[in-house]
């Protein structure tokens, strides 16, 4: 019950500030920081959360196989943010 | 089947991130550069050459196309740009390819290797890309023969060249 | 099923948010390739080796097909098998099929995965959405795995059990700077059933008896990363994960690399990993009184393990736009040290060292 209230505050409070919900009293909204001609650094290979999926896939089943703990491998982002 | 409580707890969560999260899609503020508007003037270096400025190009068709070297959307789409550039430049149409890359250099390796003939201009600095409020890359911007901006396409798909070229034509007239 | 029921309304929901979304703006495709990779894993008197591949293209520009196999030669003499048992061999293919596809902002994926061995089948299906946001400066990422086990037992045609599994995952990439971006990931990991070993057995009062496990598990899993770039073509990571389920067990995870360029054609990664965990509720090397629950299962013991890798990777042939073909070799020294599981055979606390060797060709077309 108070995580799911917790969560239900943060999020929309999350959604206010980055002016989402119209019908939320909306504080002056945040402006992405980061522009998509400043992308150059991310958008490298180099910068991948994760690159070669199949070498990763055997680290984790070797890992898994293992050790107790499990799961929150990751989730892809950044790169050059084109189209 | 059961699911303990602090799956169910996390199933819940998750669901309500994932409604909210889609109310937050639309919160980028709407772009500065709209159609009808002045096209903002700039002076940048041409690779190879000297300055070029927009404002000696009244009177002809331009298509300002921002495109980078580590932007894979904008080199497939830079072939295309050519090609319309060679159909179109004795009607008066000019296209003018604004590269943001930090390092020029690159910018000449790529635009050599793709064949490229229309003028590219190097922004090193970001200045006109700032000026013009690009939003994503690649951003391409036709401005009619009075300097107005009049077609603002925001990113590359297949098929986009097609609508360039109806644009242009219109422009030409 | 209340839970289909719930996953249809998530869909719905999701699917509503896409429509909605304003400009006409679109995530990429993943990008067209082929992976090979032999892997080799040795350590403890276990060997596994075997290949691997990968094909994934692009359909009509609008969806990703991608099909795989992996392949698990097992030549199993480790400390269990051989103080409890004789050495065995054995082989296991794993299947998978997978679906991306994109709409505007948002990436969907679905995909299927089978696992063969002749005494254990493992199914899954998952659903993972991956939507930016934020100016591109945001990534979220919802998803979820149902799977579906068989086990059954070598020489015991009588022994059949099941086990399901459900995960859910919530993952969060946020960029920083132009240079430093971070990334948060939860999961809730659900199992139920049989959720053990039909060979493995327990020690109690000295004895030896076949390990009983619960039959429900609870686990969540919270990481988070920052990667970072160090201006002169290198980057560097840093990731911790903090582990924590119904079965008592506690784990943290920690992680260092760094990677740089050389020339034009090589790539060198180097990382730094660690990992500690604190026992089962019910697990015990020598159970002092018989308990609902026991297990001797080292996987459930309190232990650490410190390793170190090194990546280097080769560009063959690259044409910017149309293909790039890599090939790069991993090696991975690792120590485990046990803390409560006994080797039989010295009486002090088991230790080991383990090897990993990984030979990958990727070509993307």
């Amino acid at each position: 019950m108070n995580v799911r209230a917790a969560s239900s505050i943060a999020l929309l409070a999350a959604a206010a500030l980055l002016g989402g919900c119209s019908w939320l009293p909306t504080i002056k909204p945040i402006q992405p920081w980061v522009k998509p001609y400043e992308r150059e650094r991310l958008a490298d290979p180099i910068m991948k959360l994760s690159r070669d999926s199949l070498p990763e896939k055997h680290f984790e089943h070797v890992r898994d196989v293992r050790e107790g703990a499990r799961g929150a491998t990751g989730v892809q982002g950044g790169g050059c943010g084109c189209n | 089947m059961s699911t303990s409580s602090p799956v169910r707890r996390a199933g819940a969560f998750l669901r309500l991130a994932l409604c909210t999260s889609f109310a937050v899609i639309a919160s980028t503020a709407s772009p500065a550069l709209a159609p009808a508007t002045a096209a903002p003037d700039f002076t940048l270096n041409v690779m190879g050459g000297k300055n070029l400025h927009l404002k000696d190009q009244r009177g002809r068709v331009v298509m300002v196309n921002f495109w980078a070297t580590w932007c894979g959307p904008c080199r497939q789409e830079m072939p295309q740009l050519n090609r319309l550039f060679e159909k179109y430049r004795a009607s008066g149409f000019v296209l003018l390819g604004v590269n943001v890359d930090d390092d020029s250099s690159k910018a000449k390796e790529v635009a050599s290797k793709l064949g490229v003939t229309f003028p590219v201009l190097l922004d090193t600095d970001k200045t006109v890309s700032k000026l013009y409020d690009l939003t994503t890359m690649p951003s391409t911007v036709i401005i009619d023969r009075d300097g107005k901006v009049r077609y603002i396409h925001r990113g590359y798909l297949t098929g986009y060249e097609d609508n360039y070229e109806k644009q242009i034509r219109e422009l030409l007239k | 099923m209340s839970l289909w029921r719930r996953l249809l309304g998530l869909l719905g929901g999701l699917l509503g948010g896409l429509f909605a979304a304003g400009h006409a703006r679109a995530v990429d495709l993943p990008e067209d390739k082929v992976e090979a990779l032999i892997h080799s894993y040795s350590g403890g008197g276990v060997n596994a080796y075997g290949p691997a591949v990968l094909v994934r293209k692009s359909i009509f520009d609008k969806v990703s097909l991608s099909g795989s196999y992996y392949m698990d030669a097992v030549s199993n003499a480790s400390i269990d098998v051989v103080t409890t048992a004789s050495k065995y061999h054995e082989v296991r293919h794993e299947f998978g099929l997978s679906a991306d596809y994109v709409y505007r902002d948002a990436q969907i994926t679905l995909a299927a995965l089978t696992s063969h061995e002749p005494d254990y089948t493992a199914n899954s299906g998952s659903l993972d959405v991956t939507q930016e946001v934020f100016g591109g400066m945001s990534t979220i990422a919802l998803g979820f795995t149902r799977g579906s086990d068989t086990v059954l037992k070598h020489g015991s045609p009588e022994f059949h059990d099941t086990a399901s599994h459900w995960q859910y995952r919530l993952g969060l990439t946020q960029i920083l700077t132009p240079r430093w971006l971070m990334s948060a990931n939860f999961e809730a990991l659900s199992d139920d059933g049989y959720l053990g070993s039909p060979y493995r057995v327990a020690r109690v009062f000295g004895a030896a008896v076949p390990e009983r496990n619960p039959r429900t598990r609870t686990g969540r899993a919270f990481k988070t990363r920052l990667v970072g770039d160090l201006g002169s073509r290198d980057a560097m990571h840093v990731e911790y994960r903090y582990y924590t389920d119904t079965w008592d067990i506690k784990a943290h995870t920690a992680e260092i690399g760094y990677s740089r360029y050389f020339g034009d054609s090589w790539l060198a990664d180097t990382f730094i990993r660690y990992y500690t965990q604190k026992h089962a509720l019910f697990y015990s090397d020598n159970a002092p009184s018989e308990t609902v629950y026991v297990s001797r299962n080292r996987q459930l013991s309190t232990f650490y393990d410190a390793g170190i890798g090194a990546k280097l990777a080769y560009t063959v042939r690259k044409v910017p736009g149309r293909y790039d073909l890599k090939l790069n070799g991993t090696y991975e020294y690792t120590r485990y040290k046990f803390k409560d599981f006994t080797d039989v055979r010295t009486g002090s606390p088991y230790g080991y060292a383990a090897s990993v060797i990984q030979v990958f060709l990727s070509a993307t077309y």
